[in-house]
């Protein structure tokens, strides 16, 4: 490794740029094959389909680079989601039955972060786990029914399906601010050094004093507490709690985060990264629909888009 | 460099309070007319957002659409949600992307699918529901097989095979749904007359009637009958009794085609059959009739049919 530092430069750019490049490239490709694709109007309604999957995988980035996974994050989502609307439902305030979902999610994330460093549990396993208690937890919360009839709360409403400037979707807003915010953690603080020293070696991290168990806990808080703000988005977009919200998000997320040439190894990766896988799979869903691609094709190449860029990751 | 940083983050700040400042629900292109719908009178484009493919039933659903559109010249864009409320949202405006002129939904959820509506609406694509309706927004026709009438079919039918107090299990569908509700309501219109010993719910899925059915058999010795919401919960049960060597009439609702042929092989006894061709085709003509500038009926019911052989 170290002596091909004077080599390294062009190919780790270009590691850096792979996934940039891949979503130019759909994007062009995409364009050809159908002009609509590219207007303004459907970009800002791709960045508003893709915002509840990026907020999730924000999280996520910072679970994957501590070398866990965070298989919880759908459950979570509906959870809280349903926690927040019955609240709004029982006539609380919205930006009350909004801060509680969030401060719920980030319990549940807590819950997942003691499982695994009190607990010794492997993320897996404990995530595998409050997967399904927290689904459950909800069905049994929502009686199985959508929650419905949220009120008329014009914030809430906003949430999911308002726009800032009259053109950016609001939810698109959110993931913008929560970017900026978890970049400058990840990259410009002590707290981003050291997820990124944990995910590279937990025991020399632990030696070298940094406190691991509470830097775990306090991760898997924040990938919970942003899949419920993902959920609120997802309520407000729906207007209504689904018991079956955020099915299967978690895989998106996670494939968005290796899209995003995160190891899932923990150490390495960046959120800009993920960010652009995030997009890459909107791209995709988006695109593929407009090109009238069969739904069932369209999974063929979702997964062919994924094993392709993790074989690319491997070469490098 | 302190400073530049100091710098951005109060650029970052005001930026920040000047957009919660200018938030609003009126997006752009909202309120005016259909921006870039292809609407040349003569080739109409037909938008369909199934809920899920991975079910017979919304499969030949489909294909009622894309034959009856075949025969009238009409092109069909066609997206599968995959059961999830929150893709379809996306799915239908995809298809508003596309630029469809008429949309036929089969939402995933009654609720959920309200906001998509609503933004059809306010581009002034007509909307057809298929199945289930819409909570919200302006829906032109809701084509739905007559749910009540079919659950009460099936209780009749077991009365009339076993007699009155029949003990009975009840396979519930996805809890809350129209069509569970529905079913569920129709079969207990005559309850009175049945023993109804057991009632939940197996999603809709074959893997999971199996799965419910066998501990119901564990827990109850004596079962008659089975009313299933669906053929694929319907059969999942049989093959539960099949194994327990237990004899058990079995009948579900739908009528497809694995369904038909069990019913045909001696293995179930009934089911209430939709026509989700028929639903489909009704659809296309609905289509057709608000391009031709008629307004067709607000609800219009697919016709049922019990099978027994």
């Amino acid at each position: 490794m170290q002596a091909t530092k004077t080599k390294n430069s062009l190919p780790s750019v270009l590691k850096n740029l792979g996934p940039l490049v891949g979503l130019i490239v759909l994007v062009v490709f995409i364009s050809i094959l159908n002009p609509r694709f590219i207007q303004s109007q459907n970009i800002l309604n791709l960045l508003r389909q893709v915002s509840i999957n990026a907020l999730i995988a924000f999280g996520m980035t910072f679970v994957i680079l501590t070398g866990g996974i965070d298989l919880s994050v759908g459950a979570t989502l509906a959870l809280s989601s349903a926690l927040s609307a019955g609240l709004m439902v029982s006539g609380v305030p919205a930006i009350v039955a909004i801060l509680a979902g969030i401060a719920l999610g980030a319990l549940l994330g807590a819950v997942n972060g003691l499982l695994i460093t009190v607990g010794k549990m492997a993320p897996f396993i404990a995530t595998l786990a409050t997967m399904t208690l927290f689904r459950g937890l909800t069905l049994v919360y929502t009686d199985g029914n959508p929650i419905t009839g949220l009120g008329d709360s014009v914030l809430f409403q906003m949430m999911g399906r308002g726009y800032v400037f009259g053109f950016i979707p609001f939810p698109v807003f959110i993931v913008l601010i929560t970017f900026v915010g978890l970049f400058v953690l990840l990259h410009k603080t002590p707290f981003g050094r050291k997820t990124y020293a944990i995910g590279g070696n937990e025991k020399a991290s632990f030696i070298s004093g940094i406190k691991v168990d509470r830097m775990k806990l306090i991760i898997y808080s924040l990938s919970g507490a942003l899949s419920a703000l993902a959920g609120i988005i997802l309520s407000s977009r729906l207007n209504s709690a689904q018991p079956n919200a955020g099915n299967a998000f978690e895989l998106d997320a996670i494939a968005a985060v290796v899209l995003g040439g995160t190891s899932l190894t923990g150490g390495k990766g960046k959120i800009l990264g993920t960010l652009i896988g995030v997009l890459i799979i909107g791209v995709l869903n988006n695109g593929l629909n407009l090109l009238g691609v069969s739904s069932f094709y369209q999974q063929v190449v979702k997964g062919v888009v994924i094993l392709i860029a993790v074989l690319l990751d491997r070469k490098n | 460099m302190k400073q530049l940083k100091k710098l951005a983050s109060v650029f970052f700040l005001g930026f920040l309070f000047i957009s919660l400042a200018a938030c609003s629900l009126e997006g752009p292109g909202q309120g005016g007319t259909n921006s870039g719908s292809g609407s040349d009178s003569d080739s109409l484009t037909i938008g369909l957002s199934v809920s899920t493919l991975n079910n017979p039933f919304f499969v030949a659903l489909r294909d009622g659409v894309i034959a009856e559109a075949e025969a009238n010249g009409i092109n069909v864009e066609i997206v599968d949600a995959q059961d999830d409320a929150a893709k379809q949202v996306n799915d239908v405006e995809d298809l508003l992307t596309a630029g469809v002129d008429i949309l036929i939904i089969n939402p995933t959820d009654s609720a959920a699918i309200a906001t998509a509506v609503e933004s059809a609406n306010a581009q002034g694509v007509p909307v057809i529901t298929l199945d289930r309706s819409s909570d919200g927004g302006d829906v032109v026709t809701f084509i739905a097989s007559d749910n009540v009438a079919g659950g009460e079919q099936a209780a009749q039918f077991i009365i009339d095979q076993l007699g009155e107090n029949a003990t009975v299990v009840e396979l519930q569908g996805i809890p809350g749904a129209s069509a569970t509700r529905e079913r569920g309501q129709g079969f207990n219109n005559l309850a009175a007359s049945l023993n109804i010993v057991a009632s939940q719910s197996a999603n809709f899925d074959r893997g999971e009637g199996l799965n419910v059915m066998e501990n119901i058999l564990q827990a109850q010795p004596d079962v008659a009958a089975v009313f299933a919401h669906n053929d694929e919960m319907a059969l999942g049960a049989l093959e539960a009794i099949n194994a327990s060597g237990r004899d058990i009439m079995v009948i579900g609702f739908d009528g497809n085609d694995d369904a038909l042929a069990s019913i045909s092989n001696g293995g179930m006894a009934a089911t209430v059959a939709q026509q989700p061709d028929v639903m489909g085709q009704l659809a296309v003509q609905t289509a057709l009739q608000i391009h031709n500038g008629e307004t067709p009926q607000a609800q219009i019911s697919a016709p049922l049919r019990l099978v027994t052989e």
